[in-house]
């Protein structure tokens, strides 16, 4: 085979292994969910760093978010005396995309880069070596209760944002607008209920946006932790583990969501 | 351009033959006085060398001879010929045994691979070929599980001290016996005290102190009570008294020498510190060219006439 045609075979090589080191991380991390011994209190702790700590962000950006929505679309349908649909724009747009993408993307941010950070600085300082020898699995250790900590917290801060976003939107609305703020929320609501209901429960609009954060999550922690574990090159490379992290899992949660939207949306139409 | 073809060093005889004008002569009293050097040189290594012989590690060897020959102790780590390659090889047929109570040194210079064995032993790592046992069980087949639990038979001192920085010394040293042992916590304070106290650390001081809040010796120090906080029967050292002052070396040397004494520790020590090695080793193998080039007792390697191992510790 021709020199360059083997040094293409050889990257494509390397780019099959890492997406297959990539999904056998991510198996491992949601098996030992089920597996002893279970980290609790890495899991409280990571719960903490992933949630509580992110709340800030995802609190000033969901706020901010709703109001420049309700002013644009304020502009936009006063054109057509359509401002009265505000709360209905606001809401869907915030449940079904800006609330988890936001949020995702903000996580990706603050997180991410700390995972990947914290355990690149492990991995080349030898700690991840000294678990190993300590007798502990270090995908146990310390990816289980991130990964975890993601899947159930990443839902809850999209809640939140949403939630504020909102409120956000009844700010403009209200002061700017002139709408009554009971009106709005009644439109808010009329928006939810009109997509239906899953077990005549659980809003159509709540599952979109809230299977998004989730798999948002997984994204970001496993990223995170899959780019820290394998940090080569001392300090210089968990920089690039850190620029890589929030690269790769920013570009995978917009790309995911479209293909998230598309299949819920095929599945709820049928 | 003549005296750059002299400075080349031709082979022995070819000078004196092409240029009997002098060339040969000068090529005959350059090596003279390189011997002369190398002789003077390796004197001066023997004594230094030899002050550290005359020290108990020597008596130390005599009674593991002793018991080797009595039958009463067994072979705790075995490397043989092992095969180990990345892109390259890294290691070529690398065997060599350490048995019960013996501190083995590799010595070598950089980059030979003398950490890749810590890794082996370790499981950390799986040889091409070749076999690594410990207690006579071959570790390399093992899957993770079985491993893992292999390697509680070990205790690793690594060259940073690899301390979790998120922890307190109290939690670093605690940790093997939280993940290992069913102690309760008084069991576990006292186990950690009884640790710290061994390596010459007051614990009233450094238990509740973080890795970043120590010095280099104390985080060694702490880094060789967590590897022994499980009593293990295996103790590995990855260069111990690297970026350490003379006077902490011999502390941490010391410490090493104590635990092989006191407990009967086997333990497999990498190191650069050819003063240290000879003082603490039982037995020394020096790699050189991927394979163990020596393997012996501290006054065999000392003997040896061998140009390598004069300039290896010369050089050291």
């Amino acid at each position: 085979m021709p020199a360059f045609l083997t040094g293409i075979n050889n990257k494509a090589k390397a780019k099959v292994l890492v997406v297959q080191e990539y999904f056998t991380l991510a198996g491992k991390a949601l098996r030992f969910i089920f597996a002893r011994p279970f980290y609790w209190g890495d899991l409280i702790q990571q719960m903490d760093e992933i949630g509580v700590k992110s709340l800030g962000i995802v609190l000033l950006t969901g706020f901010f978010t709703g109001m420049v929505l309700a002013l644009q679309s304020a502009v936009q349908l006063e054109t057509f005396g359509a401002t009265i649909y505000i709360g209905r724009l606001v809401s869907a747009a915030m449940i079904r995309e800006l609330g988890p993408v936001l949020a995702g993307l903000m996580v990706a941010g603050r997180v991410g880069s700390g995972i990947a950070a914290q355990l690149g600085s492990m991995r080349v300082t030898e700690q991840i070596d000294a678990l190993n020898t300590l007798g502990t699995d270090p995908i146990k250790k310390l990816v289980t209760p991130r990964v975890l900590a993601a899947l159930i917290m990443l839902p809850m801060l999209t809640i939140i944002s949403d939630m504020v976003g909102i409120f956000g939107g009844n700010v403009i609305a209200t002061l700017f607008v002139k709408l009554p703020t009971g009106f709005y929320w009644r439109t808010v609501w009329e928006q939810i209920a009109s997509d239906g209901f899953i077990w005549r429960v659980i809003p159509n609009d709540f599952v979109q946006g809230l299977v998004k954060p989730f798999v948002f999550g997984g994204i970001i922690s496993i990223t995170a932790c899959y780019y820290g574990l394998n940090t080569t090159g001392g300090t210089e490379g968990v920089g690039v583990s850190t620029t890589k992290t929030v690269v790769l899992a920013s570009i995978l949660i917009l790309i995911v969501d479209y293909f998230i939207t598309q299949l819920l949306l095929a599945f709820m139409t049928s | 351009m003549t005296d750059n073809k002299q400075g080349d060093a031709p082979p022995a005889g070819a000078g004196g033959e092409d240029d009997p004008k002098g060339r040969g002569r000068g090529d005959e009293r350059f090596r003279r006085r390189e011997d002369q050097q190398r002789k003077s040189k390796s004197a001066g290594v023997r004594k230094a060398i030899q002050a550290e012989l005359e020290s108990d590690a020597g008596e130390d060897a005599e009674e593991l001879d002793r018991a080797l020959e009595a039958g009463e102790i067994t072979e705790v780590i075995a490397l043989r010929n092992v095969y180990l390659a990345f892109d390259e090889p890294i290691l070529e047929d690398v065997s060599f045994v350490a048995h019960t109570g013996e501190t083995v040194v590799v010595v070598g210079e950089s980059g030979t691979g003398k950490s890749t064995i810590l890794k082996l032993i370790l499981r950390l790592l799986v040889p091409d070929q070749g076999d690594v046992l410990i207690d006579d069980q071959g570790i390399t087949t093992l899957d993770f599980d079985d491993a893992l639990e292999v390697r509680q038979k070990l205790g690793m001192v690594f060259q940073g001290a690899a301390l979790f920085d998120s922890m307190t010394v109290f939690e670093n040293v605690a940790y093997p016996l939280r993940e290992h042992t069913d102690l309760n916590d008084d069991e576990i304070m006292a186990r950690v005290r009884e640790k710290l106290e061994f390596v010459d650390l007051d614990p009233d001081k450094v238990l509740d102190q973080l890795p970043s809040e120590l010095s280099g010796g104390m985080k060694k120090r702490v880094g060789i009570a967590r590897g022994m906080a499980n009593n293990p029967e295996i103790m590995l050292y990855d260069e111990p008294t690297s970026g350490l002052d003379p006077l902490t070396t011999g502390t941490i040397t010391r410490l090493i020498m104590k635990l092989q004494r006191e407990l009967d520790v086997t333990s497999i020590v990498v190191s650069h510190d050819i003063r240290s090695a000879f003082r603490m080793a039982t037995k020394v193998a020096l790699l050189a060219e991927k394979k163990i080039k020596f393997f012996g007792t501290p006054e065999e390697m000392a003997a040896s006439d061998d140009p390598y191992i004069q300039d290896f510790l010369g050089g050291l």
